[in-house]
């Protein structure tokens, strides 16, 4: 179980994340939504220690902290029990697809190269890029890009994935495989803490949906309880206007 | 007699083989102690480490600033002068300190530039799967800076190989040093000197046939 408790990220003087508390549980798939600029990316970053928080506490099974008190080996440890997905993929460009998925397992967890290469092979049958195994990153399409780069969180076991807007960069024709790939995660139970602005994706696979705005969650509910009937003005207000130019086939409830 | 005396250009070849080794053996270790300090250097600058940054800076500013013969001579004429342990210090060892230091003072601020150069977003995701700085910086960044840094770095050991025949400027006896008494004794200046040329132009385009076998290796990753 994951929990955050009085996250409290600063840049300047502005609090980006003003008092976030949040508790996850095994096999949970919540699905993080809210206007730009409200640290949606910056809670995943912070659970990441890609940036460090200026208070609160957060707890990874039984790494048990106070951010601003993280000693370097609880921050490595804490890293190593969240996956992140980013936004621009970030693969290694020095590597192949293979090596990008065993990296992490040969440099981390100091597993033999053979055994690493073994398992990123897994992987890359279960994303469906087996024949790509030794494809460098420039010779792969956005969409495999970044199905790598979720392959390579999954080769670290977390306990949670973070995805920080996994689709956001890439073009129309490639979204729909990632978020197939997502949703097969999803069926797994992977525990996942998605910022996304594909509503369907939400609305489909989330257990729950959090709305944040200001550096604060503002509502937090189950997919139908949050876009169907949503009780905060702000959450009403952002729904109406992403939900109007979101056109999907079978529209949203 | 033809336009060039062919047959003493071959005469004097051996010859200038016997001296080829020491421009070499100073090239060789020039480049091996230049990247060493550079890279160093480059680590300094880019971690911004106080007080060695601006030490680095002004080793860089001077060493750039002034002409590698002037810093040959301040070496080998003007430091014994100053500093009585360095009394016994010969030719050989003050050109490999010249060049060294005055390389390194250039390759540093090209390898500085070939690290910035990596996409942050690799550095983060490296440290997202809780890679250490030593790991990220062994596995990640230094491989991928080591591609831009090669082609200007090869361009210094390209000069630094020529530039070893300063070293006959403080008596040493290398390729330009033996050139230059041979054409003394035979008077056949431009037969001497388009030799000693060829040889530096062969040594040169050796590395160069290196440099791009090297280039399309490191390139592998970036062909689409």
């Amino acid at each position: 179980m994951i929990k955050v408790a009085g996250l409290i990220k600063r840049f300047g003087g502005t609090a980006v994340l003003d008092g976030i508390d949040l508790a996850i549980e095994q096999g949970e798939i919540i699905v993080v939504i809210g206007p730009s600029g409200t640290g949606k990316s910056t809670l995943l970053r912070c659970l990441n220690f890609l940036e460090r928080p200026d208070a609160g506490r957060l707890t990874i099974n039984d790494l048990d902290v106070d951010v601003t008190r993280a000693s370097r080996r609880d921050i490595l440890t804490a890293r190593r029990r969240t996956a992140f997905v980013f936004q621009n993929y970030a693969l290694f460009a020095n590597k192949t697809a293979l090596e990008n998925i065993a990296e992490g397992l040969i440099v981390v967890n100091r597993w033999p190269k053979e055994k690493a290469h073994a398992r990123a092979r897994e992987i890359l049958a279960r994303i469906g890029l087996a024949d790509k195994a030794d494809a460098y990153p420039a010779s792969l399409s956005g969409g495999q890009q970044q199905r790598v780069g979720i392959g390579r969180a999954m080769a670290a076991q977390a306990e949670v994935i973070l995805f920080d807007e996994p689709t956001s960069s890439l073009d129309p024709e490639w979204v729909e495989e990632v978020l197939e790939l997502m949703k097969q995660l999803a069926r797994e139970r992977q525990t996942m803490l998605v910022v996304t602005h594909e509503m369907s994706f939400a609305r489909d696979v989330a257990d729950r949906v959090i709305f944040m705005e200001g550096g604060r969650i503002v509502e937090q509910g189950p997919p139908d309880q949050l876009f169907g009937a949503p009780q905060d003005p702000r959450t009403r207000n952002f729904l109406r206007k992403v939900l109007a130019t979101q056109v999907s086939p079978e529209g949203v409830n | 007699m033809s336009l060039l005396d062919l047959d003493y250009m071959l005469g004097l070849a051996p010859i200038l083989m016997r001296y080829l080794p020491l421009t070499l053996e100073m090239a060789a270790a020039g480049m091996v102690l230049a990247l060493v300090l550079a890279c160093g250097l480059a680590v300094i600058r880019v971690l911004r480490i106080p007080g060695l940054n601006a030490a680095t800076l002004l080793f860089i500013s001077f060493f750039r600033g002034t002409p590698l013969l002037v810093q040959l001579f301040l070496f080998y004429y003007g430091l014994p002068q100053l500093l009585a342990f360095l009394t016994q210090i010969n030719g050989v060892t003050a050109t490999i300190m010249g060049l060294t230091l005055h390389f390194s003072a250039y390759m540093a601020e090209s390898i500085r530039a070939a690290i910035v150069g990596v996409d942050r977003s690799q550095t983060e995701a490296a440290l997202s799967i809780g890679m250490t700085n030593g790991q990220l910086m062994r596995r990640i960044v230094l491989p991928q800076a080591t591609r831009v840094a090669v082609p200007t770095l090869m361009n210094y050991f390209i000069d630094m190989i020529k530039a070893t025949s300063l070293a006959f400027t403080l008596g040493v006896t290398e390729l330009m040093g033996a050139t230059q008494k041979e054409a003394a004794g035979s008077f056949l200046y431009f037969e001497a000197f388009i030799t000693v040329a060829i040889f530096y132009w062969a040594i040169v385009e050796l590395l160069a046939w290196f440099q791009r076998r090297l280039e399309t290796r490191l390139n592998e990753a970036y062909r689409r």
